[in-house]
């Protein structure tokens, strides 16, 4: 029991690192209907940059962690925001009115361009941090197993959780989110409306951005070291976490993050650590045949 | 000079839109004067829908302007801005031929999307708006005032929280009507706002059109077929026929015009001189 409490607490903690990735495809997804290939490497840019933040504010004696821990997120949010944004500007933007494939085919090559980039700049080993954020509380003791409910763990849900509602309040209570719907439902319409498209847009890949930026900081405290290849395998993670909770839903993304990330953890525990993507993506298969549009995914409206 | 001509909002002038080898529309101009209701018609396949397009920023004219005059100093040329900026800054709206509403939103929130352009710099960026400093509050409330009272003019306030692609069809284009207005457009354009609407609620969008026209002292450029309703509401008729301009004058010198008759009856031009002389008979 105290095991199966223990691994519950490690998928938490993991799914919330793919559902905040999550948010970032299904939202560019729900707006412009394109998959972001690039944005899983949008997430490992995030912690590269929080990763150098950390290291900088060490070496220039701030010792405050939750001072530090600020700074960091703040800084690494803006400068992660201004490469979503680029990637969107340069790569997406030009693609909108051509043919379905071209943008898909520039955001994978966007995100060869970011790994590259990122290998050649950092250099190709994994890069360790000191653990910043330690200690926990134990739970329960007993059967010589202790089930611990570490800080880290701690700052990972909790942060998930205001990200969450920050972002259901921005979607439906502001004029942002209120255009970001209207651009996803008929984007002539809107710009006819007087609403700018392309800001909308841009803002919609700055703000996945940013969530991706809070995943690579978390990413990074979490497990203390990154490489320039993390961005691929949690990308897919998250993209499979968005099309598990259906792709376009808020809360989809951040229910199949969780379920992935249960999923994973679980079956690294009691079956093998080796199938571990095998067995959440083959989940992914199975939910589909089942729920075509995902769990919370709307079936398409036929567009008059 | 005609009375649309001395102080026009709209001026079109010399307007040409080529597709490959079609033209359109070709050389037309013409003039929607402020505070009339402007009809533009013409058989099908006769350029209106184009002409509108190029008005509202759709298309980008191959030639010719397109030339807002707003009080005071401002002038726009529309062939030259962006789609939202026609609408924000030049302040034209426009409804579609098939209505095209945000289906999904409610009918109270299609009128808040039209009002963006004004609740987006009282957002402060959203962050203000999420903390609910720098009047982001009283600009909503505004916000929502107005499209009440739209709504509220339009006959659908009790509808207000209702998806909108649920409304029955004339409600749907009322309310596509009243989103138009609800950006607080100084020129609307209607493209057939009476098409698929039982004799009662055209009388009812008749007098939709000349509240518009009266209380809100807006103009309005409508595509119509329903020759009833055009003869009737408008001050001032442009006809078109395969992209050409062929007549620009009141609703009675239209009934009467010889051309236009040909246009309707698909006469050609040799024979016009024969039909003439029977419409004068």
């Amino acid at each position: 029991m105290s095991y199966f409490l223990q691994q519950l607490i490690n998928g938490v903690a993991l799914g919330s690192i793919y559902g905040l990735i999550a948010i970032g495809y299904t939202m560019v997804y729900g707006i412009i209907g394109m998959i972001n290939f690039a944005h899983g490497d949008i997430f490992m840019v995030g912690s590269f940059i929080a990763l150098i933040l950390f290291l900088i504010l060490l070496s220039l004696g701030v010792t405050m962690i939750p001072l530090a821990l600020l700074i960091v997120l703040l800084v690494a949010m803006c400068l992660t925001a201004v490469w979503g944004w680029t990637v969107e500007r340069i790569a997406y933007r030009p693609l909108r009115e051509s043919f379905r494939l071209a943008p898909l085919i520039t955001a994978i090559g966007m995100s060869i361009v970011l790994q590259n980039f990122i290998q050649v700049a950092q250099g190709a080993r994994v890069k360790p941090l000191q653990p910043v954020v330690t200690g926990g509380y134990v739970l329960s003791e007993g059967g010589g197993f202790s089930v611990i409910l570490s800080n880290i763990q701690i700052l990972i849900v909790v942060t998930t959780l205001v990200l969450m509602v920050l972002f259901w309040l921005v979607i439906t209570r502001t004029a942002l989110g209120r255009a970001q719907r209207a651009c996803e439902q008929d984007r002539l319409m809107a710009s006819l409306s007087g609403v700018n498209v392309d800001r909308t847009i841009s803002l919609t890949f700055v703000l996945g951005a940013m969530l991706a930026a809070v995943a690579g900081l978390l990413y990074l405290l979490y497990y203390g070291v990154i490489d320039f290849y993390i961005g691929f395998i949690a990308g897919i993670k998250a993209f499979t976490a968005a099309v598990f909770g259906g792709i376009g839903s808020l809360p989809g993304a951040m229910l199949g993050g969780l379920i992935i990330g249960l999923i994973e953890t679980f079956w690294s525990a009691y079956f093998s650590i080796e199938y571990k993507d095998v067995a959440a993506f083959s989940m992914l298969a199975i939910v589909l045949i089942f729920f075509p549009t995902g769990l919370l995914g709307r079936p398409e409206v036929e567009k008059v | 000079m005609r009375p649309w001509q001395y102080d026009p909002l709209l001026k079109v002038g010399h307007l040409t839109m080529r597709f490959g080898g079609l033209t359109a529309v070709d050389n037309v101009t013409f003039q929607v004067a402020r505070r009339d209701i402007t009809a533009l018609i013409g058989p099908n396949g006769a350029g209106k829908t184009t002409v509108f397009n190029c008005i509202t920023g759709f298309y980008k004219p191959t030639e010719g302007t397109v030339e807002l005059r707003q009080p005071g100093p401002h002038d726009f040329r529309l062939e030259r801005m962006d789609d939202h900026d026609i609408n924000s800054v030049a302040r034209v709206a426009r409804t579609f031929q098939n209505i095209r509403l945000f289906q999904g939103m409610t009918v109270l929130e299609n009128l808040m999307v039209a009002q963006h352009s004004m609740l987006w710099p009282a957002s402060g960026y959203t962050v203000g708006a999420l903390l609910g400093i720098g009047g982001f509050v009283k600009a909503q409330n505004e916000a929502v005032e107005f499209a009440c009272h739209w709504l509220e003019r339009v006959g659908l306030l009790a509808r207000a929280d209702e998806a909108a692609g649920g409304l029955p069809y004339g409600d749907q284009r009322k309310l596509e009507i009243a989103r138009a207005m609800c950006t607080r457009p100084l020129l609307l354009c209607l493209d057939e706002p009476a098409a698929g609407l039982n004799a009662r609620e055209s009388d009812g969008l008749n007098e939709l059109l000349f509240s518009i026209r009266e209380r809100d002292g807006i103009s309005i450029l409508l595509i119509e077929h329903d020759m009833s309703v055009v003869m009737r509401i408008s001050d001032h008729i442009v006809v078109l026929d395969y992209g050409k301009k062929i007549a620009d004058a009141t609703p009675e010198e239209i009934r009467n015009d010889p051309s236009v008759i040909a246009a309707y009856l698909g006469v050609p031009d040799d024979e016009l001189a024969e039909v003439e002389r029977e419409v004068h008979l």
